[in-house]
């Protein structure tokens, strides 16, 4: 029942995510999907990742995009092409024909790869829904999952010692291109 | 009874979701977010994996993918801001000098 609870939670702030046209609301809507995504991982008995996905994601990514929204101070999209592509997205949720949304658009926009891209979208979802139920039909999870902090830590700095390391000088490497890109030009 | 098939399937529902954004959107700002979408159905995926076989393998993965994700968000984030500066458009059409 909390499967269903937190998977529509997601989903819907997920395609919400996508409607807005105010990125700051694309933020704080992508925010509370990856709660109902942190819930779904308590449910998958992963409470590590569960914190980690509210502490990293929510916490510190996420309010970096917030950051950087209102650095920039540029919430809408460009109102002339944003009115345009609304008044698409509302007649093709109405279910109007394909015909009468091309007729609808003001001259000079291209709305072929736009739609060309959704059906791809779709066509994507359903693709990966084929694959993956692909396996048949399995049965409920094992009891008794070893998921507690203690086996992360020690396979992390075990098995997986050598991607950790290199984990560190990503982060090295993302931090000094961040600084550089974003410098200012004197 | 919720079993793996309903996690692969939200997963799935999560991705394509993400994809229709990086193609219906025009803000790079909304087009990273819809990759963190994309990034995190995955994750679910790995997750929900890893219950499946008892292995905690599947939670290493993520705890990577969520490091890649941060670098990511930086560096994109710091090209946004220059791309900015340079045109005061957030519109990935204002670029196109690379295209044909």
């Amino acid at each position: 029942m909390a499967f269903y609870v937190f998977a529509v939670i997601a989903v819907v702030a997920s395609v919400l995510v996508i409607a807005q046209r105010n990125p700051i609301y694309s933020v704080l809507l992508l925010i509370a999907s990856f709660g109902a995504l942190s819930g779904l991982y308590v449910l998958l008995e992963a409470p590590f990742v569960a914190v980690i996905q509210i502490i990293v994601y929510a916490g510190a990514i996420m309010v970096l995009f917030l950051f950087v929204v209102m650095l920039l101070n540029a919430p809408h999209e460009e109102t002339d092409y944003d009115e345009r592509i609304h008044a698409y997205e509302a007649e093709r949720g109405a279910g109007v024909p394909a015909e009468r949304v091309r007729g609808a658009g003001a001259p000079g926009v291209n709305k072929v790869p736009m739609r060309f891209g959704g059906f791809l979208a779709a066509a994507l979802a359903v693709e990966l829904v084929w694959v993956l139920t692909k396996g048949g039909e399995s049965g409920a999870f094992p009891s008794g999952a070893i998921s507690s902090v203690k086996t992360i830590g020690q396979l992390l700095f075990t098995d997986y010692a050598f991607a950790f390391e290199v984990t560190s000088v990503l982060i090295l490497v993302a931090m000094v291109g961040a600084v550089v890109l974003a410098r200012r030009e004197s | 009874m919720v079993s793996l098939n309903h996690y692969l399937v939200l997963s799935a529902i999560l991705f394509a979701i993400g994809t229709a954004g990086v193609f219906v959107r025009r803000n790079l700002i909304t087009i990273l977010l819809s990759i963190e979408i994309m990034l995190n159905a995955v994750n679910l995926t790995f997750v929900a994996f890893g219950r499946a076989l008892g292995a905690a393998d599947g939670q290493i993965i993520v705890f990577f993918v969520m490091t890649v994700a941060a670098a990511e968000a930086a560096v994109g984030l710091a090209i946004v801001i220059a791309l900015f500066r340079h045109r005061e458009s957030l519109n990935p059409d204002s670029w196109t000098a690379l295209k044909w």
